[in-house]
């Protein structure tokens, strides 16, 4: 046998187990929802989403869940977003190179790849604990803000470097300030990057158990948080008001957590359609930071 | 227009903010604590609230030593437990200031189990539990043959609830005498279900949980009759049922279940309005969940103690039988 054949054949062989490699993720992943949608789609149904838990499990639905994940996505963003990109903004465009920023960069970095139980053991000891804030919504928020902080950083901070440097001379260049190059110029250019980051994080924090579990929310809970906004008959009819931020909370991967551990059968089945309505709202998420950046990437052109 | 729309919210929202919401005061009821006793509260909170729309109720499960911690530091109002409180919590409690009704709300049985596929075992004693189970069987104790002889010549493999459960606490203070007192080698999960799982697919496999996991897994598990070598409370092996329990021939496996009120908590009308209800409707939600009930008796006697406010905690680390229940409800707490 001559060498080139050889290599050739090496060359099939490396081919087929980088297929081998690739499908078994992918096999994985559809057998494991194959099986899930087979447990628990015929579950699903308005009154599903509709309903409090229960301990009957043909009655049980994850109202109090969703609204409580929802709720505390909103007050995770509304933390995580301005601190997120406006330390991504700083590190990349004012800050000099210095051996503080470049300490800050690594432990931003490491920070990423922590484990999410030590966040909770941090809002644990942070926010329930020293702030006393109780195991409410906003306790939560704040854990999960601090969880995908790194990650918003570091993803605004890509979106931003991908934005050539051409175009912040050319600002400089007309006289814009700092400021208005950073406003008018790279922050529109890198916006759907950093959109996507964003997202992409939001749905890992959407999906978050262990430091829920660790600062408390794993409850029986079937009441809503207060409204932040609500109607009353009489003036001044709409009202405002925190005090849904305090509300003790539960979320869809806790309630599919406690279904889990039951014992009786008809609750694998509510945590199945659980899980399919948790994947559901993960998928559109990840396909909304998809259109997104393809929708921005049309529009810009340089 | 977009900036005019937010301007008029703006100013609306503003107004709303200066004049006090005129709302219903929603109250709230915190109760944490064991997973054992979870499935009962939650059913008593879940028929509660549909009779009460305005009283709130959250369950929460950080297991008894957990919920006990909270509790001792005044941030829950009622603590589930699956054993009776410690003397370190009591202390606890005490340098907060916080006094507490000990209320028994169900009996649990300990459920011994191995897999159906074993042909070996029809019965264990409790001294043969203890020399399965206890500190010194660590790494020695490893072979079901050295259980008893002419059990097979086989590995045991041991599962049971990690040790920061309530029925951890219970088994081993009543298999091998002191609370906490295991071997560490075994497979250990707080999830029971994970438990049920482990016994059923191993042939070799042994060990203990919660009955009411047993009854959703009759077909998977083979349940191990009990003797514990005492026939005042009924002779020979026992199995634990419904019967066996609330007539406490099954010994010394099946404990009483409590919920701990805390007495600053107990002046507030909604937590009453709870705990009576809690009392009144138990018998029937019990055995619904998979618990076995205590007697009617049993159940007005802690009701009284309860509106009596007898604090301090009666039921000692050891087990109980029925009878015993309506005498203990009306002893003097320490």
């Amino acid at each position: 046998m001559n060498k080139t054949k050889q290599n050739k054949i090496i060359d099939k062989c490396f081919g087929f187990l980088g297929i081998a490699a690739t499908l078994f993720g992918l096999i994985m992943l559809l057998v494991f929802i194959i099986d899930v949608l087979s447990d628990g789609l015929g579950r699903i149904n308005w009154s599903f989403f509709t309903s409090f838990p229960s301990r009957k499990p043909e009655q049980a639905g994850i109202l109090s869940a969703w609204v409580g994940s929802v709720w505390t996505m909103f007050i995770t963003a509304m933390i995580a977003l301005p601190l997120g990109i406006g330390a991504g903004i700083h590190l990349e465009e004012y800050a000099r190179k210095s051996r503080l920023t470049n300490f800050i960069e690594i432990n931003i970095a490491n920070l990423a790849g922590v484990p999410s139980v030590i966040y909770g053991l941090l809002g644990l000891g942070l926010f329930v604990r020293y702030l006393q804030l109780d195991r409410s919504v906003l306790a939560g928020g704040f854990t999960l803000a601090l969880l995908i902080l790194p990650v918003i950083i570091l993803s605004t901070r890509e979106a931003l470097r991908a934005v050539p440097f051409s175009m912040r001379e050319a600002s400089y260049a007309v006289g814009a300030t700092k400021w208005q190059t950073v406003r008018y110029q790279v922050l529109p250019a890198a916006f759907g990057n950093i959109l996507t980051g964003i997202i992409l994080a939001m749905s890992r924090a959407v999906g978050e158990t262990a430091p829920l579990i660790t600062i408390g929310a794993l409850t029986y809970i079937a009441f809503l948080p207060q409204s932040p906004i609500y109607f009353s008959s009489g003036f001044p009819y709409l009202h405002f008001s925190l005090k849904g931020l305090f509300d003790p909370f539960t979320v869809l991967p806790i309630q599919i957590f406690n279904w889990v551990s039951r014992p009786q059968k008809g609750f694998f089945t509510n945590a199945a359609a659980g899980i399919i309505v948790l994947l559901g709202l993960t998928l559109i998420m990840n396909t909304l930071a998809i259109i997104l950046r393809h929708h921005h990437q049309k529009k810009i052109r340089w | 227009m977009k900036k005019m729309i937010l301007f008029i919210t703006g100013i609306a929202l503003g107004i709303s903010n200066f004049i006090s919401p005129v709302m219903a005061e929603t109250k709230l009821i915190k109760v944490d604590g064991s997973s054992t006793v979870f499935p009962i509260t939650e059913a008593v909170a879940e028929e509660f609230q549909k009779q009460h729309g305005s009283i709130k109720v959250m369950v929460g499960i950080s297991g008894t030593g957990g919920g006990f911690k909270r509790f001792c530091r005044g941030e829950t109002d009622i603590s589930d437990a699956s054993r009776p409180i410690k003397q370190k919590e009591k202390d606890a409690a005490r340098e907060n200031g916080i006094a507490y009704i000990e209320i028994p709300v169900a009996y649990d049985g300990l459920s011994v189990m191995v897999n159906p596929k074993n042909t070996w075992v029809d019965h264990l004693t409790v001294k043969e539990l203890k020399k399965i189970w206890e500190t010194a069987a660590q790494g020695v104790v490893t072979k079901w043959s050295q259980v008893r002889d002419g059990f097979p010549d086989q590995e045991i493999r041991l599962f049971g609830p990690g040790t920061d459960s309530g029925t951890f606490d219970y088994f081993t203070e009543v298999i091998c005498g002191a609370s906490g007192a295991s071997r560490g080698d075994y497979t250990a999960s707080e999830d029971d279900n994970v438990l049920v799982e482990g016994i059923a697919s191993d042939k070799l496999a042994l060990g203990y949980f919660g009955l009411a996991y047993y009854e959703q897994n009759k077909d998977k598990l083979k349940i191990v009759p009990i003797d514990d070598e005492n026939d005042v409370n009924g002779s020979g092996a026992v199995t634990p049922s419904l019967e066996t329990v609330m007539n406490s021939t099954y010994q010394p496996l099946a404990r009483p279940i409590f919920i701990y009120v805390s007495t600053a908590a107990a002046k507030k009308e909604e937590i009453q309005k709870f705990v009576e209800f809690y009392l009144e409707n138990a018998a029937g939600l019990v055995a619904e969940v998979g618990y076995i009930p205590l007697s009617n008796s049993a159940y007005k006697a802690a009701l009284e103690r309860f509106k009596r406010r007898l604090t301090g905690s009666v039921f000692g680390n050891k087990s109980l039988s029925g009878m015993d229940i309506d005498s203990i409800l009306s002893m003097q707490g320490k």
